[in-house]
């Protein structure tokens, strides 16, 4: 698992690369959530181009950090998930609360 | 039902298992050349019941996880994920989506409602104190043959 952080004028875009599940969402969590609580950014792009799975363990980190960078007074968006990633999304109804962007969206 | 091929896997209810068991299940399904959905449903939803076994079933300690997989004739794929830890109190209760004991954990309580999503049948049976059994069948298609 490995997250790649790039800011730019005081939005940022996160790359993460590998898997999701339960295992590896806690040290996301952690990278994400430390990145978030120091810049603060006003908005935080995750980027999903490089998850090759994910279960619903991922629903459960988007919402968290969602949470989170309203309370920090930022916005949230996911891009670039692959179709069977996106179709746990869309079960889950996250696209209420976080702009999903992307190809194949 | 008519078993074609099978296997039994047991692993420790360790959190790293989850990728374990998905590792396994695709090894297995290789025989049966699913397509790339629909290898990644089964994979999804293998992913869903072990970590439900990790975290809620041996929530209070470690327990062993076993998984079986069976190739059934008409490219039916059965899956078996059986844990001996703390069972369900409601199972109906348990499978609404959304709902979970361990919000904490960030877990959404979607783990369910993927399995019935992404399989054609699933399955549940639990016992407090005896632990919980899911079983999902799978048909795939004909896309190759």
């Amino acid at each position: 698992m490995k997250i790649d952080i790039k800011s730019e004028d005081g939005a940022a875009v996160a790359v993460l690369s590998g898997e999701i599940d339960h295992h590896n969402a806690k040290e996301i969590r952690r990278q994400l959530d430390k990145y978030i609580v120091t810049v603060q950014p006003k908005k935080l792009a995750i980027d999903f181009r490089n998850i090759s799975f994910m279960d619903s363990s991922g629903i459960g980190l988007i919402i968290g950090r969602y949470k989170l960078i309203h309370e920090c007074g930022g916005s949230l968006e996911v891009r670039n998930p692959q179709s069977y990633i996106r179709r746990v999304m869309k079960l889950s109804g996250i696209e209420k609360l976080v702009r999903i962007t992307g190809d194949k969206c | 039902m008519e078993v074609i091929n099978e296997i039994k896997f047991v692993m420790p209810s360790l959190s790293v298992n989850e990728s374990t068991a998905r590792a396994v299940v695709s090894s297995f399904l290789v025989q049966a050349d699913p397509t790339v959905e629909e290898l990644s449903d089964i994979r999804t939803a293998v992913s869903e019941a072990v970590t439900n076994s990790v975290v809620h079933g041996y929530r209070r300690g470690k327990g062993n996880i076993e998984l079986t997989v069976k190739l059934l004739a008409g490219r039916e794929i059965y899956i078996r994920i059986k844990d001996r830890g703390c069972g369900i109190a409601d199972i109906k209760q348990a499978m609404e989506p959304l709902f979970t004991t361990a919000p904490e954990e960030e877990r959404s309580g979607l783990g369910f409602s993927v399995m019935e999503s992404f399989t054609d049948k699933l399955t549940v049976k639990s016992a407090l104190g005896k632990g919980t059994t899911v079983v999902m069948r799978k048909r795939l298609g004909n896309h190759g043959s």
